[in-house]
């Protein structure tokens, strides 16, 4: 009989084993789907992992955007592990980052078209202030009311989601955009949009954050009091109660940092790469970045590499659609088998495997 | 990148474009907004994209991505599109205007065919076909043929090319037919069939006898084929889904275009225009009349294609009231295609409003 | 605008038809969820569903046999999530959502051969007499058996739960997994039993969806309706008579929107839409203010994992 052993302490080699292990296995497991559909296995892992990094044909233009996909979900998914590892679980960052890609552009489209440098700051301001309003309606009925946070911040994307329709159709919508739906593009209005900082490497001010995310929350969490908190809370909440810990603080910081992060994450898109409010702005980054969050073990370091990983997956898997011909459903089903094997490796991690009888039944 | 410029504006100026290489084949890419298998708007331009295949065989290599977000990614996949050695790029929906521009910008050696915009430049043109004729004539068979005298709309968004396609319909329908009313359902999405499902059960529980709509799914057509009514297909032959209901159906239909832009470009004399074609060209097309429809009705109909096709009868002629009352168009005066683009009222005599 | 020509009968009729799939997924949540599991993965579950039914449906041109099929799909790829969370031990949030990715793509995949088929009609059931009967006839007795078997199915697990040793045990593993396995219970193997319940009925709400309500297969045809069912078992407070409430409620806000539009009538159509998630976090609010009742329902172990030694 096989059972498993909690481990005192989580297995700093199988820590960095177990993603190497994930990403083979799905290699050999998408592999057979890819021979299913009749594709060469061995072509499709190519396209899919090699070819954005190292095909010499664009590799130099998907390395960068590997960071302008990755961006967001860094940003986000660095807010969202600050919470999880405090057992505050946001997962409504998906509204959060509307609400913020919103605000930013509402102040910019206030100002429009007068050209001045306060702009843009005022619209990070208002990006990150979205994120955190929309994030503390949550916050404040859990610690108000008890309400659970996961079904409130995932109730209130759904809200979200309608009040950017209707602000495409409506508020923002483009004068001059001949009644089409869809605001200004943010990209022909200087002031407001966030440019490339330096050509051709994908750097913009919301991949810049995101460094900044990791670097912060590393040091917050290893270095400061609040820190401290967030992994006792998480550990032992009892324990934490007693260390004079407050609940209520905490839940605030974590969900309205979580949300000021994605509302950052949202703002720097709609400036920057999408240019734009549309009806279809938001493209599942919010909650792409729990998953990002996971696959990092909630560490900053690790989200780091996750986002970049999945944002491989992303940019291969299209380059598999128009260069093989794969479905992107073949592609979706690829990163949830990817997805599957990381969250299974965790257990090797965390447990030992003993063969054998076990005591307790 | 500033060599790569500097060899395009080389192979431009001595006059052979992707045509150099005769023996390549010529590498066409197509970004879709939806599945290929939405059968409606994506998967027409599907079938355009085979009818280049089946139409060039050799001679080309037709690639796709389909169910591409409008935004950052979408000018990531044309960008790879391009510098993996496409010679022409089909961009198929609105939302896709901006980084088509901002691509083409880039790689002015490559082609960009945009579908529905209106910004163009030297290597972009625009594509778009005019559905409205297309609503015209279906709104005649329905003002014809119906009995309860209300006709069903199921409408995506409120943006010009729907309420163009409602002003045409219901212009038509009441012309023969002055008692006709439009009941129309918004329901802010080119593609939820359940939505989809609910609003046709909706504007059947309220005495429509005849469906039309303007969005994507299949899903109307199957629910007014349960319930016994007549309903006009969009997009595709939906014949399989209602084969005793489906009066015709208006088929986007992409191939024509998609073949002479591809001859065009392999013969080097592919220029930068903007196309809105209708129903003479092909581009709008219809399944076969049922055999519901009464002889005299279809042969009216057929008249009526016919006389749009020679452009003896332009959908929107005046006179012309819009709903306030206020004159558009006066006796004989024909709307001009600025202000067909830019729609955003009804006509007169349709009821409510258009939602902002 | 014209009021009256929205056929209150009608409306009811037509909301039960919009309710059903929502209801379906949502019940089987309910039980996932009170076995102290949370699944987010119910959108990817209702679309394998909503695919394997039609398949086999097609197949075997026998509409029963496709909602057999539908619910053994959903539960096949529920047993993943339940195989990863449960034996693995990983993170249940991050697995649902990976369940959703997956079940998107993998439906995509299968149907890829049935874009353009037609599916056997699932006939109406037409009770001889009853179904006649003026006001409660429509409403009542003209629907397929899957609307039916949906009501039963909420009854059996309001029964299940309240009543029976099953339902005790149930509700145990999902407040205390640790007392439940000190009390000898096998945590795991009642949870996983759990979950292939709540993916069998979210299966077969998809193909409710491909079968009855649409009936055709399209790629992400469930658009949503798996986050909705989840939204209406909190709504619900963990109570199967106000799952059906809330599904019930829903889908005669969906329903209604329509016809008052179809009327005629002037309305901010995404207000209308975000008033359903609005009125579920209110009815959160009020039910959490209120500690001793709250404490009552929402299973305490929810989202926890599990492991025997720890």
């Amino acid at each position: 009989m096989i059972r498993l052993e909690k481990r005192p302490e989580p297995s700093q080699a199988w820590t960095y084993v177990t993603p190497l292990l994930a990403v083979l296995a799905t290699m050999i497991a998408g592999g057979m789907l890819f021979a299913i559909l009749g594709k060469d296995p061995f072509v499709a892992i190519r396209t899919i992992f090699w070819d954005p990094l190292f095909n010499e044909q664009f590799a130099a233009f998907s390395r960068p955007q590997l960071l302008v996909k990755a961006g967001p979900l860094i940003l986000i998914a660095i807010g969202l592990s600050l919470g999880f590892r405090a057992g505050i679980w946001n997962i409504g960052a998906e509204g959060q980052y509307i609400i913020g890609a919103l605000c930013g552009a509402g102040v910019a489209l206030a100002f429009y078209p007068l050209e001045a440098v306060f702009i843009f700051p005022l619209m990070i301001l208002a990006g990150a202030l979205g994120g955190w309003a929309w994030a503390m309606i949550p916050g404040l009925l859990k610690t108000q009311f008890n309400t659970n946070e996961i079904l409130v911040s995932l109730l209130l994307v759904y809200v979200a989601e309608q009040l950017m329709a209707s602000m495409a159709l409506g508020l923002l919508r483009n004068p001059d955009g001949g009644g089409f739906p869809g605001s200004r593009n943010l990209g022909d209005y200087p002031a407001a949009s966030n440019e490339e900082l330096i050509a051709g490497t994908g750097m913009h001010w919301g991949v810049v954050a995101a460094f900044i995310a990791v670097i912060f929350a590393y040091i917050l969490l290893n270095r400061h009091r609040m820190g401290y908190n967030i992994r006792l809370a998480g550990q032992a909440p009892r324990a934490a109660r007693f260390a004079g810990v407050n609940a209520t603080r905490l839940v605030l910081f974590c969900l309205g940092l979580s949300g000021a992060l994605a509302g950052l994450a949202g703002l720097f898109e709609v400036a920057g790469p999408a240019g734009q409010i549309t009806i279809d702005f938001n493209v599942g980054y919010g909650f792409t970045a729990i998953i990002v969050a996971f696959l990092g073990r909630l560490h900053p370091v690790g989200i780091l590499f996750a986002g970049l990983l999945m944002a491989l997956t992303y940019i291969g898997g299209e380059l598999a659609q128009f260069m093989l011909g794969l479905p992107a459903a073949a592609i979706q089903a690829f990163q949830g088998m990817l997805l599957f094997f990381l969250l299974a490796g965790d257990v090797l991690t965390n447990y030992r495997i003993r063969i054998g009888r076990a005591e307790v039944a | 990148m500033n060599i790569k410029t500097l060899l395009a504006g080389a192979t431009l100026a001595f006059g052979i474009g992707a045509a150099a290489h005769a023996d390549d084949p010529l590498k066409v890419g197509f970004v879709y907004v939806g599945p290929v298998g939405d059968y409606g708007w994506s998967y027409e331009h599907n079938e355009g994209r085979l009818a280049v295949e089946e139409a060039f065989g050799d001679k080309v290599e037709t690639t796709f991505v389909e169910s591409v977000p409008e935004g950052a990614d979408a000018e990531r996949v044309m960008t790879q599109m391009a510098l993996s050695g496409h010679d022409l790029i089909f961009t198929t929906s609105f939302g896709y205007m901006d980084s088509t521009i901002a691509v083409a910008e880039k790689f002015p050696d490559v082609k960009f065919e945009h579908a529905t915009g209106y910004k163009r430049a030297d290597n972009v043109s625009t594509y778009s076909a005019r559905f409205y004729e297309g609503r015209a004539v279906i709104g005649h068979i329905a003002g014809k043929m119906t009995e309860s005298n209300v006709v069903g709309y199921i409408a995506s968004f409120p943006i010009p090319e729907v309420i163009r396609g409602i002003n045409s319909a219901y212009l038509h329908a009441k012309k023969v037919n002055p008692d006709v009313e439009f009941r129309i359902v918004w329901v802010y999405t080119w593609f939820d069939p359940a939505k989809e499902a609910d609003a046709a059960q909706a504007l059947i529980d309220q005495g429509a006898d005849i469906l039309m709509q303007h969005t994507d799914s299949t899903a109307p057509m199957t629910i007014a084929e349960e319930k016994g009514i007549l309903a006009f297909g969009q997009a595709s032959d939906m014949i399989n889904f209602g084969p005793n209901s489906q009066l015709t159906s208006i088929i986007d239909n992409w191939a024509p275009y998609y073949v002479a832009r591809t001859q065009a470009v392999m013969d080097g004399t592919w220029e930068s225009a903007d196309t809105w074609d209708g129903i003479e060209p092909g581009m709008v097309a219809f399944a076969a009349m049922s055999d519901k429809i009464p002889a005299d009705v279809r042969a009216e109909a057929e008249q009526m294609i016919e006389d749009i096709k020679s452009g003896a009868y332009h959908p929107f002629t005046g006179p012309l009231n819009k709903q306030d009352g206020s004159a558009w168009l006066g006796e004989g005066e024909v709307a001009d295609d600025g202000t067909l683009a830019g729609m955003n009222f009804y006509i007169e005599g349709l009821a409510g409003d258009i939602p902002s | 605008m014209d009021l009256s020509s929205i056929d209150p009968i009608l409306l009811i009729a037509a909301l039960i038809v919009a309710a059903t799939p929502i209801l379906l997924a949502a019940i089987g949540e309910l039980v996932v969820e009170k076995a102290g599991v949370l699944n987010l993965g119910v959108e990817g579950m209702m679309i394998t569903g909503a695919i394997c039914g039609f398949a086999v449906a097609v197949e075997t041109q026998n509409p029963a046999l496709g909602f057999i099929g539908a619910a053994l799909g959903g539960a096949a790829l529920s047993l993943i999530f339940g195989f990863l969370t449960q034996y693995l031990l990983s993170n249940q949030v991050a697995t649902g959502l990976a369940l959703t990715l997956f079940g998107l793509g993998i439906s995509a995949l299968i149907g890829q051969a049935y874009i353009g088929v037609k599916p056997p009609i699932t006939a109406d059931l037409d009770i001889p007499l009853l179904s006649d009967v003026p006001v409660i006839g429509p409403i009542l007795f003209q629907h397929n058996l899957m609307v039916y078997l949906s009501l039963g199915i909420v009854a059996g697990v309001w029964y299940l739960l309240k009543y029976t040793r099953v339902g005790l045990v149930l509700r145990a593993v999902g407040e205390n997994h640790d007392a439940a396995h000190a009390l000898g219970y096998k945590v795991v193997r009642i949870r996983m039993l759990a979950i292939a319940f709540g993916g069998a009925c979210a299966g077969l709400g998809g193909a409710y969806l491909s079968l009855i309500r649409v009936p055709q297969w399209t790629e992400g045809m469930t658009a949503g309706a798996g986050w909705i069912a989840l939204a209406i078992v909190v709504f619900a407070s963990w109570k199967p008579w106000r799952v059906l409430l809330g599904a019930y409620l829903f889908g005669g806000i969906t329903v209604l929107q329509l016809n008052l539009q179809a009327a005629g009538l002037k309305i901010p159509v995404e207000y209308l839409s975000m008033s359903p998630y609005l009125i579920t976090i209110l009815v959160l609010v009020i039910m959490s203010a209120d500690r001793s009742r709250a404490a009552l329902n929402a299973p305490a172990a929810l989202g926890r994992p599990f492991h025997a030694s720890s």
